[in-house]
Order: structure tokens, then C-alpha cells, then sequence
């Protein structure tokens, strides 16, 4: 029936051949512009955001910024990477970047959580609530059941996947069914989440840590060995790479596949961009809401068992209060485009920040330690800042385009 | 036609990245015509007059004001040199009275300071007595017609002493009827020596009202015509450059069985208030039935009901044999129902999906689409590939983003999606809304195809050209009711009084 008859094409006159070369140009641009937008402007943003965080660095403490980037940069274990690099200071240098990746793992996480709301038009501000519930059930799977070591790994994992899961199925639930806004239900449920970890741990809580001794220590449980990850780079001692870093490249892959391979990305990313059209296309929106939040929160839970069974092995009070890697999620995801691709590079990004920065691996004489976390946050708040400001920066590269052109007039179409 | 023109552009050029707008135009106004600027969607009539108003700078040429070069650097110059622009968008506050919008633009005052409200209402009320406006300066504009509301914005004009009025298609909005009081005043205005320039595609109006015509295709001025000796065709020729059908033909309908039956629906509104009142209809195999009507009569709430996107109050629906009255959008469309929608940018399309999504927004769910869930890009393509050479859609291919094409294509892709489900009912509404000539004729052509194949076809349009031309039944709806229905050959003004309620009790006898 739908191909009946080939189209009656418009015979005789053939349009003049400007027409057929007019429009694909127009298009060809369109996809030019979207995929320099795509890739330039984060790069141009993390650049901008360095830049404003060099002059901080000048005009507070008056040294070279390229010698704090540089240690900055050494204190990542980057360096690692370059093939010269030998010796102790190679050695250094591995440990360094663990260090990073065991920062990364989590970001990446939290960062899918945010993004993947993201692609259904939600903002899932509550990934810092899902991951500490994800957090809090690894550490009960993992240091109340006994089992033997792999299937205690994957109990804890897909416990706290779910936790994390309803955490944000409920944000998910309300907008489903009452249209209550995810921003406001995500933070509230942050809150909840905050204050019950702290009372399930704190002193006299249900889950106190046992033991003669312990009374005064506000944490929970350490998790078995059997419900630990295993390192597979560096010294399980010095708190060596865990295998959670294939789990979250698992997860990159997972989250591109979702979107791009199945039929439920597909309704989320029609719902993102257009519920109207959506609708009545025939999708069923709300259930694409539900089904994103729920989603998101599962790879924010992940992240929490990630960060449990891989390095900290017990949660305390003050760990589950100065998180961040939730919120950090939410730059993460902004400054990666929502792209799997995106999201690795800029979780790596962030986590070198974090450990590059961190105190223990600055030397005071370059750059004061008080400063340095700081140094972090304000890179963070500035590609916040720069993201939301990512039409101004494609205006200036069509500004750069347009001095270009007038430079050669005679190329007019 | 002796005097010189009191405007002149000589070779304006206009580009943006990637396109030259305006291609060295050379375009005049004589004092007192009526200057029509046709063209497609497109062609840069607006870019031209927006370089006229100020809004655009041009990068090349010269603009001429009653012989004396003017720079026009912003709308403030435009204006101090008499010129004034009446946008489709109407710039009006819609709880203030005439004569206070007035007043916002150009407010006389007391000793520079009070406003003088007295004297603005004297202004308005003598401008409004010299060209025969008819408007009381202390109506709200909420409670007056567009059309009213059109000559509040001319007014505007006026009292800034303009001499030279642009008017962007302004018959968009109106009803028939209301374009004929356009007319009317345009003519007195050129009686009182106001120049006038008119841009529209419409080719009808504009061989009624202009004195001469110039036709823009793509940037280029290709000719000025005066209006004695023009005709539709010879117009219609210079708008697309080729031949174009202005006359859909068909042959007389081979009306079959019934396949959607509406039978006393009652719809509300956002507000809550009754939208669509007891409104029933069949539409048979193999007919296009029209329903014709004023904006907001109800017309929105009849397609969201039918498409299952918005629940009735009470009444039944029947599509081929299924009763859909009140189930979802999803349980419509697999009862067969195709529906090219009002907005084909809010609703017909993602602009950010891909064509090839795009044309599988219905069945991606489905085989051969995917199965178990997982998605089959490859066959999205595939399908894509075949239907958009099926309905000529240019400028992209399957992986183009539906945004980067015209609004021509665009409503083709929907097209190739709707009729691509092979529908047993399609309902178009406003097909053809914003498109230029080339993009209606193929539109118009393919609906009645479609109907030749043996669809039920309910179309519902804002434009009267539209419905007369393809409908073999037209039903009128007025405020929420079918007021009358018609064969197709009623005349355009026997339409226009029933769509403005004037039918209502021929009807009802």
C-alpha cells in the first residue's frame, strides 16, 4: 500500500541546479554548527573555566598558575601516562593515578544519572540522595549477609542499584502521576536521605558499628572481604584501583546502548525533546518520566556500591554529611553533553581536579593547601557558569566565522 | 504616474551565513499605490522589508526617501521618516483601551509631563473618522476583533504620521469577511496618498488589492508586474519557476462505507469551558469532508478528542468499526488513524530526532521496528530511505535532523509518516499552514490521491481556498457546532456568514 505508485514527480523542468545545492548546504551547516557545538564548546568551556581559575591563583597568591597547573597536573598521576616518565617518580605517579580513577568511577556514575534524566527533559538534581542510599544498602548487603564472594559482590551491587533506583522512582512517581517538579521532590528526598544515613550510623543509631569500644564512633559496619571488589591495580593496602572502574566503563556503554538501541531510549529521547510531539506520537510520557528517573537513580545507587565495596568498606557520619559526589554528578553530566563519551572524559577531568588539588599530594611552597580545594569548586562553579553560557560562546565562534568571511567577500554563494 | 517614487531601494543586499536573503534588489514605491512583494516562504520579502524598517542593516545598497538617501540605522529612524510597519504578530496590550495603545507609542501630554488622555481619545477618534475605521478609542483591545485589533496597529502608524505603511500578510489572521474591510481601508488610505506595500503568497488578494506587483524568488527581485495583465498562473509561474497546478483536479468521490462516525461529542476546553457542543459527522470511504471555521471554534479540542489526547465530556466515536471515544492516543492510532497535526513543529515532529526517527515515531515499538525492546536503526533507515523519495522530501536524508529542512519538507515527512501507516482515516488539519505554492500543490495533490485510494479524509482548515478546493462536503463549526453543511460548490461568501454564526438559523429550520 505505501509505495503504490511512484511519485509523480514534478517532470519537464528539473529545478535549476541551485536549488538541490542551495538547501543540503543549509543542512550541511546546520550539522557543521551542531557538531562543532558538540565537541568545541566543552573544550572552550573547561579552557574559559581554566583560565578565569589561573588568574584566581595570580591575583591570590602570586605565582605562576602554569607552575600550580602543573603540579596540579603532576598530583593526578597523569603523568603516568607519558612514556618518559620513569623511575620513582613513575612509581609516584601510579599511585597518583589510582588515586584519580578511584574518583573517577563514582563521577562517571553519578554524572550517567544526571545525564540520562537530562535526555528525557528531567533534572535529576538528586543524585547526591540516590547515591548515598545506594551507599547505605551496599553497606548493609555487604557487611549483613554472608554468602560466598561473587554472588555477595553482585547482591550488594544490584541491592544498592535498586535502592538507588526507587530512591529516584519516587521523584519519578509524583511526576508521573501529579506533576510535581522533579527539582523540588529530588532535593527534598536529598535531605531525607542525609538525615536518615547520619541516624541509621550516628551514636546510638540502629546501625552503629558493635563492639566494645565503639560507642562513641558514628559509623556503620565495615563490609565482609566477600563483599568487597577486588583491586586489580596497585596494593590493596594503599587502596589500590578496583575493578569498579570496568563496572562504570560498563556503565558508559550501557547508557549509550539504552539510548540508542532500545525502544525505551527511544521514548525517552522523543519525551526529552518533545513531549508534546511525544504524546501524540503515542508515547506514553509519564511512563517515560518514571522509567528516567528510576534509571538515573539506579547508576547514582551503583556509584554509592561502587565507592562501599571498592574503597571505603564502612560509611560514617561525617563521609555521608561532606559528600559530593552527587552534585559533582550534575557538572559532570553538563559539562559531557550528555554523551557517554562526554561524560568519561569529563568524570576523568574532575576526578584529577579533586585528587590533583587534594592536600596531600600539593606541595604548600607552590600553592597554599587552604586554596587548593577551592581552586576545585571554583572550576566547578565556573563550567557550571560557562555551560549555561554555551550560546554565548557558539556566538563568538560565529563571530570568529563571519570576520573570516568578510575577509574574503568574493566568496559569496 | 508621473511622479517620482517616495520610496526607492537600489540593489539591496542582504546576507546571513550561508545565504544571500537579498540579491541586489531594486524595488520602488509611488506615492498613493499599493505595492505588492509576493513570494514563497522564503524568497526574503520580510528580510527586505525588516532592512526597510531598520531591522536589518543591509550590506549593500541604498535606501531612498522621497529622493533624499536615509540610513536607516533602527525602527526610530524607519519612523521619523514616515515610515511604519503593521507586524503579523500584533504588538498590543490587550487590557488597555485603543486609545491608551496608542498613547504608549506617541503620547501627548500636559506641559511634557501628564499624560493627556483627552487628547489621545480626540486623536484616535478623528484618525479613526478620516479613514472610515469605525473603532470607539476607549475600547479594550481584549474585547475587539483581530481585525480591529489590525486597524489599532495601523492606527498606530498613523499617528506617528507615517505616509509610507508595510503591512507583513496581513490577511493571516483574518476571516474573509474581515480581509474585505482590510481592502477597504487600504483603499481609502490611497485615496488619502498613503503608500502602501503589501507582502503576502497569497495570489488572490494580491491581484485584488495591489497596483503593481514584484515577485522575489530567492533572494532575487524577478520581475514588477502591473497588476492589468497579470494572472494567477503567469504569478504563480514567477513565485516557484515552473508550472504549478493552482486548481487541484479530482474526480467526483466514490464514497464507500462509513469509516469514522462522531455522534453527539461534548469536549471541554483547558479552561474547563464546553469547546466542542454535540457535534456529529461521518465521514464514508473515499470523500474528503471539510470542516471550515474561524480559529477557536472549537476545532483544536475536536482533533485532540479524536486523537485520543484529550477526553470528551460525553458522545461516541467509531473509527472503522472500533469504538476509540475516550481511549488513548496509542489505541487510535493502531485502529488505523493517520493525523497530519495543526503544529507539525510542536507536535508533528522532534526537531532534534533524525528524519529516519522521525518516521518511526508511531511503530518503533513494533516490528519490524524492533523487537524485544531492542531498536533496529538500520530498518528506521531503510524505511526512511523509501519514503522520503516516495514523497520527495529534499534537503536531507534519513540521518538528517528534522530541524535543518524546510517547512515544506517537514510536513512531507509527516505526510510520508501518516499515509506511510496506511490509515483507514486521515485527518489533516491545517495541511498546508505556512507553506508556499510549490509545497500546497503537492499537499493538495497527495490528499486526493490519498482519497482516491479509498480513505476517509477529514480536513480541517482555516482556509476557505483550502476546504473549497478539496473538500466534497464542507461542514462549518461555530462555536463549537456544525452550524451547516454545504456541497462543493457553495460560494466563498455563503461560507464566510456561516462561519461567523450569520447561518445559524437557515440552518436550524
Amino acid at each position: 500500500m505505501t509505495e503504490g505508485q511512484p511519485p509523480e514527480a514534478p517532470p519537464e523542468e528539473v529545478p535549476a541546479p541551485e536549488d538541490t545545492q542551495y538547501t543540503p548546504s543549509i543542512a550541511a551547516r546546520l550539522a557543521f554548527a551542531q557538531r562543532a557545538g558538540g565537541v568545541i564548546t566543552p573544550l572552550l568551556t573547561a579552557v574559559f573555566a581554566f583560565f578565569v581559575g589561573g588568574i584566581v591563583v595570580l591575583v591570590t597568591t602570586g605565582k605562576n598558575p602554569l607552575t600550580t597547573y602543573r603540579a596540579i597536573f603532576d598530583g593526578t598521576g597523569l603523568n603516568w601516562l607519558f612514556p618518559w616518565v620513569s623511575g620513582a617518580e613513575r612509581t609516584t605517579a601510579a599511585l597518583n593515578l589510582q588515586q584519580t580513577l578511584l574518583l573517577t568511577v563514582p563521577l562517571i556514575l553519578t554524572g550517567l544519572a544526571v545525564a540520562f534524566a537530562f535526555r528525557c527533559g528531567l533534572f535529576n538534581i538528586g543524585g547526591q540522595g540516590q547515591y548515598t542510599v545506594g551507599a547505605v544498602s551496599a553497606v548493609i548487603a555487604g557487611a549483613y549477609v554472608s554468602t560466598a564472594h561473587l554472588p555477595h559482590v553482585v547482591l550488594a551491587i544490584v541491592v544498592a542499584t535498586l535502592a538507588g533506583a526507587a530512591w529516584a522512582g519516587i521523584a519519578g512517581l509524583l511526576k508521573a502521576t501529579v506533576g510535581a517538579h522533579e527539582v523540588i521532590t529530588t532535593i527534598m528526598l536529598n535531605w531525607i536521605a542525609f538525615w536518615t544515613a547520619s541516624w541509621l550510623f550516628g551514636i546510638g543509631g540502629p546501625l552503629q558499628v558493635s563492639g566494645a569500644g565503639n560507642e562513641s564512633v558514628p559509623a556503620s559496619e565495615t563490609v565482609k572481604e566477600t563483599a568487597k571488589l577486588p583491586v586489580f591495580w596497585g596494593d590493596p593496602f594503599l587502596q589500590g584501583l578496583h575493578i569498579g572502574f570496568f563496572v562504570a566503563i560498563g556503565a558508559l556503554v550501557v547508557y549509550w546502548i539504552i539510548l540508542n538501541r532500545t525502544t525505551l531510549g527511544y521514548g525517552v529521547r522523543a519525551v526529552g525533546f518533545n513531549p508534546d510531539a511525544a504524546r501524540y506520537g503515542g508515547i506514553p510520557v509519564a511512563r517515560n518520566y518514571f522509567l528516567a528517573m528510576a534509571i538515573s537513580g539506579g547508576f547514582a545507587g551503583l556509584a554509592g556500591a561502587m565507592d562501599v565495596l571498592g574503597w571505603e568498606f564502612r560509611l560514617d557520619q561525617t563521609s555521608i554529611q561532606a559528600s559530593q559526589i552527587g552534585f559533582i554528578g550534575i557538572a559532570v553530566a553538563l559539562l559531557g553533553r550528555n554523551s557517554a563519551v562526554g561524560v568519561f572524559f569529563s568524570a576523568l577531568l574532575f576526578g584529577a581536579l579533586l585528587n590533583g588539588t587534594s592536600t596531600t599530594n600539593l606541595d604548600p611552597s607552590i600553592f597554599r593547601p587552604e586554596l587548593a580545594q577551592n581552586l576545585t569548586l571554583i572550576i566547578q562553579g565556573l563550567v557550571v557558569l560557562f555551560v549555561g553560557a554555551d550560546v554565548l560562546i557558539l556566538y563568538l565562534w560565529s563571530l570568529r566565522r563571519k570576520v573570516r568571511r568578510q575577509a574574503r567577500p568574493a566568496d559569496a554563494a | 504616474m508621473a511622479d517620482e517614487p517616495i520610496l526607492e531601494l537600489r540593489s539591496i543586499t542582504k546576507r546571513f551565513p550561508g545565504i544571500v536573503a537579498n540579491d541586489g534588489i531594486d524595488f520602488d514605491l509611488r506615492r498613493g499605490e499599493a505595492h505588492a512583494l509576493l513570494g514563497e516562504n522564503g524568497a526574503g520579502k520580510s528580510t527586505l522589508m525588516n532592512v526597510v524598517f531598520g531591522l536589518y542593516q543591509p550590506d549593500e545598497g541604498e535606501i531612498r526617501v522621497k529622493g533624499e538617501p536615509a540610513a536607516m540605522k533602527s525602527p526610530r529612524d524607519a519612523i521619523n521618516h514616515g515610515i511604519g510597519m503593521v507586524h503579523q504578530h500584533f504588538m498590543l496590550v490587550p487590557v488597555m483601551t485603543i486609545a491608551e495603545n496608542i498613547a504608549l507609542a506617541n503620547a501627548p501630554t500636559h506641559a511634557g509631563v501628564l499624560l493627556d488622555m483627552d487628547a489621545a481619545e480626540k486623536r484616535v477618534a478623528e484618525l479613526s473618522r478620516t479613514f472610515h475605521f469605525a473603532l470607539d478609542p476607549r475600547a479594550r483591545i481584549e474585547n475587539i476583533t483581530v481585525g480591529q485589533q489590525q486597524r489599532v496597529e495601523i492606527l498606530k502608524a498613523l499617528d506617528r504620521n507615517a505616509d509610507i505603511l508595510i503591512l507583513d500578510e496581513p490577511t493571516a489572521v483574518l476571516t474573509p469577511q474581515e480581509a474585505r474591510e482590510l481592502f477597504a481601508i487600504l483603499e481609502t488610505l490611497k485615496r488619502e496618498g498613503i503608500s502602501i506595500i503589501f507582502i503576502s503568497h497569497k495570489l488572490n488578494e494580491v491581484l485584488e488589492i495591489a497596483d503593481r506587483i514584484s515577485v522575489l524568488r530567492r533572494g532575487k527581485l524577478i520581475e514588477t508586474v502591473p497588476r492589468e495583465g497579470a494572472t494567477e498562473a503567469g504569478l504563480a509561474r514567477m513565485m516557484v519557476g515552473r508550472e504549478v497546478l493552482l486548481r487541484v483536479e479530482k474526480a467526483p468521490p466514490e464514497p464507500g462505507e462509513t469509516l469514522l462516525e462522531i455522534d453527539g461529542l461534548n469536549v471541554r476546553d483547558d479552561r474547563g469551558l464546553p469547546a466542542v457542543r454535540d457535534v456529529s459527522l461521518t465521514v464514508r470511504a473515499g470523500e474528503i469532508v471539510g470542516i471550515a471555521g474561524v480559529d477557536g471554534n472549537g476545532q483544536t479540542e475536536l482533533i485532540d478528542a479524536l486523537s485520543g489526547l484529550r477526553r470528551s465530556e460525553s458522545g461516541r466515536i467509531v473509527l472503522a468499526g472500533r469504538d476509540i471515544t475516550n481511549r488513548d492516543a496509542r489505541y487510535v492510532l493502531d485502529a488505523g488513524y493517520g493525523h497530519v497535526p495543526e503544529d507539525r513543529q510542536r507536535r508533528g515532529l522532534v526537531l532534534d530526532f533524525s528524519l529516519a526517527e522521525n518516521i518511526a515515531l508511531h511503530d518503533y515499538a513494533e516490528p519490524p521496528d524492533s523487537r524485544f525492546g531492542w531498536l533496529f536503526p538500520g530498518r528506521l533507515i531503510a524505511r526512511a530511505r523509501r519514503l522520503l523519495q516516495e514523497f520527495d522530501v529534499r534537503g536531507g536524508g534519513p540521518r538528517t535532523r528534522a530541524a535543518a529542512l524546510s517547512g515544506g519538507n517537514q510536513q512531507k515527512v509527516v505526510l510520508a509518516r501518516e499515509i506511510g501507516r496506511d490509515p483507514r482515516v486521515l485527518l489533516a488539519a491545517q495541511p498546508t499552514r505556512g507553506l508556499d505554492v510549490g509545497a500546497i500543490e503537492f499537499v493538495h495533490r497527495r490528499l486526493v490521491e490519498e482519497r482516491d485510494e479509498g480513505r476517509a479524509i477529514l480536513l480541517v482548515s482555516l482556509e476557505l481556498e483550502e476546504i473549497l478546493s478539496l473538500a466534497d462536503r464542507i461542514l462549518v463549526i461555530y462555536e463549537g457546532r456544525i452550524v451547516g453543511e454545504f456541497g462543493p460548490d457553495v460560494s466563498e461568501e455563503e461560507l464566510g456568514i456561516a462561519m461567523t454564526g450569520g447561518g445559524r438559523e437557515t440552518e436550524a429550520a
